[in-house]
């Protein structure tokens, strides 16, 4: 088989995977060596496919062969896929030669697991020294690990990595245990922590003075969740996520709407969920990340499913009209971030506007703020809202979108966070 | 009424609205405009005004100066020179916190058009090898890309920090810039021609743009809000991405149509057979919800 080959089936069967951010690694960059590659900005997204996700990796697989049997994934041993299998050496090159046309942020490298975790796990280990000790190879690299590969192996992918990850693929024991009867969350997690423990430990090191530099460590992990796999309410989704963020601190978490796959199995409904739950999804993580929302305000166990309709915050803003309007003049930023249409950075301009002025309409107007969503809920110097008595359905329905809605682009949350000045990709 | 015509940079700028400040000339007493002459290789001339008591001003106005200067809008010039009035003469020293203010909306505005365009150079520059040097080694390549504005300085500073390594040049119908692995420099533009067109790599790029590509998810316009087409002519993946939508259809509707594969047993597989035994001695996870009656 020749190279274009197994290219052609390694990067198919690594498509399913939606993670592909190269912002948040630690500045580094190729003056004064000998090799190519820098990272450190903003990550940057080379191109876009027609499925409107972002292409800033090599994405493949080392080897599309696998042992383990997970029902939603294309390369699961009881599917007739056709199997390749790259050397490290040919991953090597295509990874340079694509960087050195600029077609990549750099690697992300993943593998089905062949022999045994460890035995998989070193072959990808490789591949990432390789490039940096031989090629010097500054750019970015992400590694796929694997929970059940030893301790040690999984710190010297670190060593390497810019981001390492490990895929949770879904959000309780009871789904992996139907759909994916190799994989395990306990020690998923357990991995997680292990990870974390390593990332914590070198951020400390660097913060002593008088220290010598440590040896460089991935910045951080993510991972991703399957959506619409099993039956899983957005309410369990978001109580892991939000347990990924806290207690493993995790930069991402991925959701990834399930979608069909050639050699369908027969335990999963092979019809996609609603893209745009996977959108709503993303929406609800940024209010937990950056709008200090907790997920039961969210979604509960007593109101599982978010609205695939309206935004969760303007969902959230619907059920809490008491809380409304807020004096865009003096609430403070935690009520503001609370305001349907205000992101994050339009908060901040307020907050900063108004040490200077009383704001009025026509100021909002200069921010561009969408105002059809934002004037009910605030009340500037020269505007206040109409009460907002209405009953409940016909509130919901002034602000459903008109009956043709617009295509929404869900791998691009509404731009609100810091690592949205990246990728625009998923990672926006 | 004064009417000042300056080169299309900001060193230019800089240097008048120093001496027109120092005048005390109100804004609305200018006309700025673009030299309409294509300049010359202008040198960085970045000595100290002549005058004496240089005004000061926030750092964050000079960087945002810096870029708004690289704007093809013609209002630029009387826009900056109205907000460095009034950050001085007018003592409004807070204008910058003011994203509220009509000036200050506007340049951010400039200044996110520039930001975008110089990213979309970062992003879709291609590089074309076109050789090696004899005496040193090092790979050469050469790209063609098309700015909106006239940014081939501002985006420079990162290709000569990710590409240290390697001999290239980027050329641009405004200007181009060259690095040889021991200075960055610049040389007028130049027309399409003098750019080679393909690169032996362009084809497994497209391989692998057609691999990646997920036909079950297809979002045309979420693509082009991100690669807008006047990108795609220099692109060697854009010609692929007709034939991918029109075929992605039919590719799901197989997905759909084919029957699914049962479940069968696990093989005899001594690994396998560890983690099952793992998995059994595992107990679930306490937040996990109860299992199904």
């Amino acid at each position: 088989m020749n190279l274009p080959q197994k290219l052609q089936i390694l990067a198919d069967a690594a498509k399913y995977d939606a993670s592909c951010a190269s912002s948040g690694a630690a500045r580094k960059d190729s003056r004064g060596g000998k090799g190519v590659g820098s990272t450190g900005g903003a990550g940057i997204c080379h191109s876009y496919a027609p499925d409107g996700r972002c292409i800033s990796l090599l994405k493949v697989l080392l080897t599309n062969a696998c042992l383990y049997d997970c029902h939603y994934c294309i390369n699961r041993r009881s599917s007739n896929v056709q199997r390749a299998r790259f050397t490290p050496d040919e991953v090597v090159r295509l990874t340079l030669d694509f960087y050195k046309r600029n077609f990549i942020e750099g690697l992300f490298l993943s593998s089905g697991i062949i022999r045994s975790a460890d035995y998989t796990m070193e072959l990808v280990i490789e591949v990432a020294r390789k490039l940096r000790e031989e090629h010097h190879f500054r750019g970015y690299i992400h590694l796929k690990t694997i929970p059940e590969a030893s301790p040690a192996l999984i710190e010297m992918a670190g060593r390497y990595a810019d981001r390492i990850s490990i895929n949770i693929e879904l959000p309780t024991q009871q789904g992996l245990t139907r759909l994916a009867p190799e994989k395990n969350l306990a020690r998923t997690q357990e991995a997680m922590g292990h990870i974390r423990g390593k990332i914590d430990e070198r951020h400390a090191e660097k913060r002593k003075p008088d220290a010598p530099k440590p040896p460089p460590f991935a910045t951080g992990q993510s991972t991703q969740m399957l959506v619409g796999a099993d039956d899983s309410t957005d309410a369990v989704i978001l109580q892991r996520a939000d347990v990924l963020y806290g207690d493993y601190r995790l930069r991402r978490v991925y959701y990834s709407g399930f979608s069909p796959i050639p050699e369908p199995s027969s335990l999963l409904p092979n019809k996609p969920p609603p893209l745009v739950r996977e959108h709503r999804l993303y929406q609800a993580d940024w209010l937990l990340r950056f709008y200090g929302f907790k997920v039961d305000e969210i979604a509960s166990d007593a109101a599982p499913h978010l609205d695939l309709e309206l935004d969760p915050k303007l969902a959230w803003a619907l059920r809490h009209r008491a809380s409304f309007p807020a004096d865009v003049n003096k609430a403070p930023r935690e009520i503001l971030l609370r305001v349907p249409g205000l992101g994050v950075r339009n908060v901040e301009r307020i907050l900063s506007a108004r040490r200077y002025t009383r704001l009025r309409l026509a100021d909002l107007l200069h921010l561009r703020l969408p105002m059809k969503k934002v004037l009910p809920f605030i009340v500037t110097a020269d505007h206040t809202p109409a009460r907002l008595g209405l009953d409940d359905e016909a509130l919901r329905a002034r602000f459903l979108p008109p009956p043709r809605q617009a295509e929404l682009n869900f791998d691009a949350p509404p731009p609100a966070a810091g690592d949205l000045l990246s990728v625009r990709s998923g990672e926006l | 009424m004064r009417t000042v015509v300056i080169q299309p940079h900001f060193e230019a700028w800089r240097e008048r609205a120093r001496k027109l400040l120092a005048l005390g000339m109100p804004p609305d007493e200018v006309l700025w405009s673009d030299d309409a002459q294509e300049p010359g290789l202008f040198g960085t001339s970045d000595e100290a005004s002549p005058l004496g008591a240089v005004p000061k001003v926030p750092p964050a106005f000079l960087d945002m100066a810096r870029r708004v200067a690289a704007h093809s809008d013609e209002q630029r010039w009387g826009v900056l020179y109205h907000v460095l009035w009034r950050l001085t003469r007018g003592g409004e020293r807070h204008l910058l916190a003011m994203a509220t203010d009509r000036d200050i909306r506007q340049l951010q505005q400039w200044g996110k058009a520039i930001g975008r365009d110089i990213h979309k150079m970062h992003a879709f520059v291609r590089f074309r090898l076109v050789g090696q040097d004899e005496a040193t080694g090092r790979e050469q390549f050469v790209a063609w890309f098309e700015p909106g504005h006239r940014i081939v300085r501002l985006a420079s500073p990162f290709f000569e920090k990710r590409f240290a390594g390697m001999d290239w040049s980027i050329l641009t119908p405004h200007e181009c810039a060259h690095w040889n692995g021991r200075t960055l420099h610049f040389t007028p533009g130049v027309p399409r021609s003098a750019a080679p067109d393909e690169d032996a790599l362009d084809e497994l790029w497209r391989t692998y743009y057609r691999s990646i590509f997920n036909p079950a998810r297809l979002k045309v316009r979420a693509m082009q809000s991100e690669m807008p087409k006047k990108y795609w002519k220099n692109l060697p993946e854009a010609p692929l991405i007709a034939s991918l939508i029109a075929g992605s259809r039919g590719r799901v509707e197989n997905m759909i149509h084919t029957e699914a594969r049962p479940v069968k047993p696990a093989p005899k597989n001594s690994y396998l057979d560890s983690l099952h035994d793992m998995n059994a001695a595992q107990p679930p996870p306490p937040d996990d919800p109860a299992p199904d009656p």
